[in-house]
């Protein structure tokens, strides 16, 4: 292993699971135990845990921090209960995208953001910068958080069975419950996920992550890599930043301005969404579905039938739900509607497919 | 550990050939299945082709992969195995078993440069 990489708590336990593992965002990080397609269908079916500690928590408190966060934020967290959790992106005033995040409205004071873990320290910076004028706290939380998401139909009982707490099944889809580990630590549980199923995503110190895996192990939960969890997310249709959102293709371009509030007073970047609403823009984040299982992978020209290059693949998989060869292409905008016919080259030949919604799986969140 | 067994061919590449009725027969080695993960793709070429030793002539797809394939030989393909177009798993199951093509041999010597079983296990590991 680089030894300039990080690990998280749970780094042991997937060298002694015997996990393929790669570098990751900074991390040495776990990409499959068994496989990815038994890993993949685990979490459809019945349940799997992920390690995601190396994701970030950046805590905004202070007088100001509901105005900051709305100032830097998409989404509008003004009518946002404590305990409700909201997804949306931050943004350049060019309206590229910062991150995309998760924004949890504490109980007591201020606002606990959740970020990509290769984009931590991007986005320290941009929030720090953005902050003249806010009286706000902003603090780099990362390093005291361990974090599991723990996914799939099976995942409730699960939970409630390792926290012995029934309450936790009234927990609704992006809430979060605090809860006290046995030293008075702070532990959160948000319905919260990032596979297209119902599940939970468990915030707590790295000690207590690291029982809590041992726990679910124990209880005979799957764990899954980021390779089913990049497969998962997929076929859901929820875009990775990097992928699907990224400086030069924003919120609009990648089919996500719900999550960006334009009744809201301002918001940095909100003049060029309201452009790009307003106007269109010229290229767009589509999915593609092949007729054939050659599989279309990140990087891959998209075509028209005549050889014109009209786009490229962002993420593409032969979908282990469905079956079928899909993916998200980022093309231009004429030729976005459903049902176009558009090509993908692949290798020396080139394969015909056509234009599909982007949520190819159907989500099973409990609502 | 993977298995390698005696009596065949081994490229650099993790291909295997074994010589068969005058007919280079040519699949992937059990490291190069297990390095690649589920496969779920297997890229094939159409019989008639010709083709150069070194240069690659499909591919094999794992759910997160791509691993181009290349053949230890030159000459005309044959046969392709088309029970992999639908399922791709046997290579997975026994990448031995599991021949992916079949190539009329337009340079025999070059059979030469191959390694054998001992002088392959030392790279696939």
């Amino acid at each position: 292993m680089d030894q300039s990489l990080k690990v998280t708590c749970l780094h042991d336990s997937h060298i002694s699971l015997g996990a393929k593992m790669s570098p990751f965002a900074g991390f040495d990080m776990p990409i499959q135990y068994s496989g990815i397609i038994q890993e993949h269908n685990a979490v459809r079916n019945a349940a799997g845990m992920f390690d995601v500690s190396h994701m970030g928590e950046i805590v905004v408190d202070g007088p100001d921090a509901e105005a900051f966060v709305n100032h830097v934020f998409t989404n509008d967290v003004r009518p946002l209960a404590a305990g409700g959790i909201l997804y949306g992106m931050m943004c350049y005033p060019d309206g590229g995208v910062v991150d995309d995040l998760l924004v949890y409205k504490e109980f007591e004071s201020g606002f606990l953001l959740v970020v990509n873990a290769a984009n931590i320290e991007k986005d320290y910076e941009w929030l720090q910068q953005q902050s003249e004028g806010f009286e706000v706290e902003i603090f780099n939380d990362s390093d005291s958080w361990g974090q599991i998401a723990l996914q799939g139909p099976a995942s409730e009982d699960a939970l409630v069975k390792a926290f012995g707490l029934e309450e936790l099944r009234d927990l609704e889809f992006y809430t979060f419950f605090d809860l006290e580990d046995e030293d008075g630590g702070r532990v959160i549980v948000s319905r919260t996920g990032y596979t297209g199923e119902d599940g939970f995503e468990i915030y707590a110190s790295p000690d207590n992550i690291v029982d809590l895996w041992n726990l679910f192990l124990e209880d005979g939960i799957t764990p899954c890599g980021l390779g089913c969890r990049d497969t998962l997310r997929f076929e859901a249709g929820l875009p990775l930043y990097g992928d699907e959102l990224s400086p030069e293709i924003s919120p609009v371009m990648a089919g996500l301005s719900m999550f960006c509030k334009l009744d809201k007073p301002e918001f940095i970047g909100k003049e060029a969404i309201e452009k790009q609403k307003a106007e269109g823009v010229a290229r767009k984040i589509v999915g593609i579905e092949l007729h054939d299982n050659a599989i279309p992978r990140a990087g891959y020209p998209v075509e028209l039938e005549d050889g014109t290059q009209v786009g490229v693949v962002t993420t593409g998989y032969h979908s282990i739900s469905l079956d079928k060869s899909i993916c998200f292409a980022l093309v231009d905008s004429r030729y976005s509607a459903l049902g176009t016919p558009l090509y993908i080259r692949i290798r020396k030949r080139v394969f015909p497919g056509e234009v599909i919604k982007k949520r190819f799986y159907k989500t099973n969140y409990k609502k | 550990m993977s298995r390698i067994i005696e009596g065949l061919l081994y490229s650099k590449s993790h291909e295997w050939v074994k010589v068969e009725d005058g007919l280079a027969v040519i699949g992937v080695s059990d490291f190069a299945q297990s390095e690649m993960g589920d496969i779920t793709y297997v890229d094939l070429p159409s019989e008639g082709d010709e083709i150069q030793a070194g240069e690659e002539f499909g591919a094999l797809e794992s759910v997160k992969a791509s691993s181009d394939l290349y053949s230890p030989v030159s000459g005309t393909v044959e046969a392709v195995n088309e029970e992999l177009e639908s399922a791709p798993e046997l290579v997975n199951q026994d990448a031995y078993a599991a021949w992916i093509i079949k190539v009329r041999m337009s340079d025999a010597s070059e059979l030469e440069s191959l390694l054998d079983a001992a002088a392959y296990a030392k790279i696939a590991e």
